[in-house]
């Protein structure tokens, strides 16, 4: 019998396609998410539009606070670890958590290294803002990517940016011939042997899902459009007016990304979205896609 | 001839059924409305998460189509997809589609630092032994007259069948060994 092997790290992803993983803060929350139909929920103390605004150093979740989410639910249940922070992964990881998130929405404890994710047998999934981040990350053991988009932001247009760079890397790549792929490894900073593969199989070796700024159905169905997997919606349903009903309108945008005239129903009568900002109001040394290396 | 070959696409693993339909020389359909299922002589039901499938099922009337659908056309159900044609009544935030006579235990297993893979044996095929990826995977328990059980993994059945339609706990779409999808659809070939 094999446990924690990277392949059956990347198969709980793949059972995640398709759907939306909702960061939810209390029982309640995970409870609302679970009814609208969220394939997983992400548990954590302040969602990234209270961080952002908070300041300060944000750091791993109160297990007690992790456990009443588990409880709660029959869905995965995943947490946020500081970046570069084993130790921190290591604690989620004896509370049984199924998927640890090692996030730029909490501040990085080590401003070099990120955790080397294969000594684990919980899977890990990074953000990553092009390819050779991606790769990277995924060199250390990562079995899932999702873009980072600007977390907190309610603003999509980071997470555009980042699924149009990394799919636009990986066409490039496969316009190239092999004698021409280890200088691409070099350009991208990321792990030879990854490259090779992403340039035979067109897409990354692990599911690809999307983050950082989806706040409407409409939203979700353009970074699936773009070429996302799933979706992650952190501050977008819980800093709304009525976080059930957009909870549900963006699970159905999500299987139904094709299909404008379902968008449109879903889309109907749900009360405001979160307010969002628009990046030039965000100072440059506190956009969190900047953390991570 | 091109045998066409559904996969409800709600939500989960469905990408890979794909890919394992295509390799084999069908033709696999997303199935996400109730007309979808017209053009199909057999449908898939993947893994992924049992809760959202069901309320995406309610939610976009395919309960009663995929019901009909099974009376006259074989379906295979994984992991998830397993939780569903059961008539398990236990489903806590979940509604089965009750269509085949066994019940379940959801996550039995233990949650996802338990997931594993492993070796075990397929009743209709000895020669070799089929390599099964559990990932928070559903455990049987009560089994109805009318079912056969085809494999078993430490003394726990694994994967069942009655006249039309099969079950699997675990992920036959995740690997390169295409024998259980094979089997499943050795029935279209009239």
């Amino acid at each position: 019998m094999a446990k924690g092997t990277f392949e059956v790290k990347v198969g709980l992803a793949e059972m995640l396609k398709g759907g939306v993983i909702m960061d939810v803060t209390t029982p309640e929350q995970a409870k609302i998410a679970e009814d609208a139909g969220a394939a997983a929920v992400m548990a954590l103390e302040r969602i990234p539009a209270d961080i952002r605004k908070d300041g300060g150093i944000s750091r791993m979740s109160d297990p007690i606070m992790i456990k009443g989410i588990q409880q709660s639910v029959t869905i995965p249940v995943m947490a946020k670890c500081r970046i570069g922070h084993f130790a921190e992964a290591q604690i989620l990881e004896s509370l049984e958590v199924d998927f640890i998130d090692e996030s730029e929405v909490l501040t990085p404890a080590d401003d070099n290294n990120h955790i080397y994710k294969n000594d684990f047998k919980v899977p890990f999934v990074c953000g990553a803002r092009n390819l050779g981040e991606a790769l990277r990350r995924i060199g250390e053991g990562a079995a899932m990517i999702r873009t980072k988009g600007e977390a907190g932001s309610g603003n999509i247009v980071e997470a555009v940016r980042h699924m149009r760079t990394i799919m636009n890397d990986i066409q490039w790549l496969t316009t190239l011939n092999h004698d021409q792929l280890m200088s691409a490894a070099r350009d991208l900073q990321a792990p030879f042997a990854l490259v090779e593969q992403v340039a035979k199989i067109k897409k990354l070796p692990v599911p690809n899902f999307s983050a950082g700024g989806i706040a409407t159905p409409a939203d979700a169905s353009l970074v699936m459009q773009l070429g996302a997997e799933a979706v992650f919606v952190g501050s977008g349903i819980f800093k709304s007016e009525d976080p059930a009903s957009r909870a549900t309108a963006i699970v159905e945008a999500v299987t139904y990304y094709k299909d404008p005239a379902k968008l449109a129903k879903v889309s109907e009568g749900l009360k405001s979205a979160m307010k969002g900002i628009d990046m030039s109001e965000i100072p440059e040394n506190q956009l969190m896609q900047e953390r991570g290396w | 001839m091109v045998r066409p070959v559904g996969i409800l696409a709600l939500q989960g693993n469905f990408s890979q059924h794909a890919a394992m339909l295509l390799h084999l020389g069908y033709a696999p359909i997303m199935v996400r409305y109730p007309k979808d299922l017209e053009a199909c002589r057999a449908l898939i039901i993947p893994g992924g998460e049992s809760t959202t499938m069901s309320k995406q099922i309610d939610r976009n009337g395919l309960r009663a189509p995929i019901k009909d659908f099974g009376k006259k056309n074989p379906i295979m159900g994984t992991c998830a997809g397993m939780i569903l044609l059961s008539n398990s009544k236990n489903g806590k935030n979940m509604d089965p589609l009750n269509i085949m006579d066994f019940t379940v235990d959801r996550n039995a297993w233990g949650r996802q630092v338990y997931s594993f893979t492993d070796t075990l044996k397929l009743h209709f095929d000895k020669r070799k032994q089929f390599k099964g990826t559990f990932i928070r995977a559903p455990k049987i328990n009560q089994i109805g007259k009318q079912i056969k059980v085809l494999a078993e993994y430490n003394g726990e059945p694994v994967m069942l069948k009655n006249s039309k339609h099969l079950v699997c706990s675990f992920h036959p779409e995740i690997g390169k060994d295409t024998r259980i999808h094979q089997f499943f659809l050795k029935n279209l070939h009239d």
